[in-house]
């Protein structure tokens, strides 16, 4: 069976990398190797590379040692579902904004050369220049009596990181149809709007899926550092500047917060292969008589 | 009733780069009887596939009309006077065969119920009953030009435009479409400009088989067959003496005065079908 294989195989990665960490802890240098002031092998003692037990019995204790204080998976977990439902409306916003690029450039050849390098380029600024400047606009934004949140602003930076590959893979997915099919979609004498909904749109469904899989990636990357750009509380972005600072004394804590970014990285990953799964007849190929 | 299909001293100029110019099809006139079997042959290049486009409205001539019913051609393709089908099936692969033969219908506003009725009423025409809900990946080229062709009808055309629609199929599921053809054509008494490469194809299906010539395009004579009705066409005919008297009108026509344009390839491929004598005939034809 292909699929159990490919789950053991995927199981066996990540027991490897564990062997491989400890390993090196074993038998790497204590100190690291330096040479000429540059560390070129890491320290191995137990604060800069805990044991993978440490790590996870650390799960399972206090946060703090103050009393009633939760304890730091249940934490993480809160921290990580903030996070996933900032990133999800980030990547929901992206890839509708990355969609509506997509047909406008396919539909306006002109849109196509005014638009695509601003995308292109868009992608060149830097996140941590962009998040303070998103986050001051927004306190200047009020709809009625409600008012911009910080969350709204990272959720925006994320939704800026997502819609790049959605509007990218999706133009290339609107423009795929052979040419007899669209001339097919001329003799039956209909006019764009028919032709993008009955053939556009499904035919870039095979470009479309790598592309809102890289849009999630992207805006979980864009969430957890707009967290630590614009300092918002609450998710595991801040959660692991707060707990690195403890790792002198508590080494198996900073980790937590990663495995909870890594979590949700799996999560939103299994959310598109599920979108994919129900689109599966779209990806098929039509084999050449 | 007016003809089928009128054109009417059209020419195609295409543009090239430095002000140059392609003449991919000198002053035409031709005319298509309604329920007529036309077929275009001709070397690449002679523009039979330009024609059938400008037949179509895929393109328009330069100068020059054409006619569809006694309607232009543009009002003809908006009014969905004919059916298509090309070299490459184009099927939707998300669709299954269904779903492709009620494209056009589903487009155009008919019903549900209505839509399942005709699909299975053409599916069962070309003789395709029990794939009705397979995806066309899971079909054979063949299949899939026959689903393409059920497409083609669904809308009941009166006309139908076929450019190389067995191209790329091998000779023994071309032959059996070509039959297959013929059968359909009698049923729906359709008029047909067929494009093709092929002699004994065009020889086969034709009522009249119109030869042209490259650079420029031109019509440079017309054939006409007259091996009966299409209820007497069958495999036997393949062998008939009239069918070889046909098939060498033809390729003498395509030969004639200039006769070293015809490529070599077009020859071998025009007379594949043909046995022994004949194929040696045709490759040593220069």
């Amino acid at each position: 069976m292909t699929h159990s294989r490919g789950i053991l195989l995927g199981a066996l990665g990540v027991v490897l990398l564990g062997v491989l960490w400890e390993v090196y802890k074993a038998l790497g240098p204590a100190n690291g190797a330096v040479v000429n002031g540059l560390t070129i092998l890491p320290r191995t003692n137990d604060l800069a590379m805990p044991h993978l037990v440490t790590m996870f019995t650390r799960l399972f204790e206090p946060v703090t040692s103050a009393p009633g204080s939760p304890t730091l998976w249940s934490a993480v977990v809160q921290a990580a579902g903030f996070s996933l439902g900032i990133a999800a409306v980030g990547w929901l916003i992206g890839v509708v904004v990355g969609m509506l690029l997509a047909i406008l450039m396919q539909r306006f050849r002109t849109a196509e050369s005014a638009l695509l390098p601003w995308v292109v380029l868009s992608q060149t600024v830097p996140l941590i220049a962009l998040a303070p400047l998103v986050a001051g606009i927004g306190s200047q934004v009020r709809f009625g009596e409600a008012r911009w949140q910080d969350w709204m602003s990272v959720a925006l930076i994320a939704s800026y990181l997502a819609f790049f590959p959605v509007s990218v893979g999706a133009l290339r997915g609107l423009e795929s149809p052979d040419r007899a099919h669209v001339e097919l979609m001329r003799t039956y004498a209909v006019g764009w709007w028919r032709t993008l909904v009955t053939l556009r749109l499904p035919a870039s469904i095979p470009y479309l899926l790598p592309a809102l899989r890289l849009a999630a990636a992207n805006a979980v990357i864009g969430t957890v550092v707009a967290e630590v750009s614009i300092g918002l509380r609450g998710g595991v972005g801040r959660m692991m500047i707060e707990y690195a600072s403890a790792s002198s004394g508590d080494p198996g804590k900073p980790w937590a917060p990663i495995f909870g970014a890594v979590v949700i990285g799996l999560l939103s990953a299994g959310l598109v292969a599920a979108i994919g799964l129900a689109l599966r007849k779209y990806r098929r190929g039509e084999v050449a008589a | 009733m007016s003809d089928a299909v009128t054109v009417c001293a059209a020419s195609k100029i295409f543009p090239l780069a430095r002000g140059q110019q392609m003449v991919a099809l000198e002053v035409i006139d031709l005319t298509v009887a309604p329920g007529e079997f036309v077929s275009l042959i001709g070397p690449s290049g002679c523009g039979k596939s330009t024609l059938l486009r400008l037949i179509a409205d895929l393109d328009q001539p330069t100068t020059g009309s054409i006619e569809v019913f006694g309607k232009t051609a543009r009002q003809a393709r908006i009014d969905q006077d004919y059916g298509i089908a090309f070299q490459q099936a184009g099927l939707l692969p998300w669709r299954t065969v269904t779903g492709n033969i009620e494209l056009p219908l589903e487009l155009h506003g008919v019903g549900k119920a209505a839509r399942r009725a005709r699909a299975a009423e053409l599916l069962a025409l070309v003789g395709l009953s029990d794939f009705a809900d397979r995806y066309p990946d899971q079909l054979s080229g063949g299949m899939q030009q026959r689903v393409a062709i059920a497409r083609s009808l669904a809308e009941s055309p009166e006309l139908l435009l076929m450019d190389e629609p067995f191209g790329a199929l091998d000779e023994m599921t071309r032959e059996r479409m070509q039959n297959e053809l013929v059968r359909l054509c009698a049923e729906t008494g359709a008029a047909v400009v067929f494009v093709t490469h092929s002699i004994p194809e065009a020889v086969f299906l034709s009522d009249r088989v119109v030869v042209m010539s490259p650079r420029p395009g031109r019509i440079r004579e017309i054939v006409p067959v007259g091996l009966g009705s299409a209820g007497n066409r069958d495999d036997g005919l393949r062998e008939a003496s009239g069918f070889f008297a046909a098939v060498s009108a033809v390729r003498e026509a395509l030969h004639g005065s200039s006769g070293a344009e015809v490529r070599g390839e077009e020859t071998l491929r025009g007379a594949e079908t043909l046995r022994g004598v004949e194929t040696l005939r045709g490759v040593e034809t220069p």
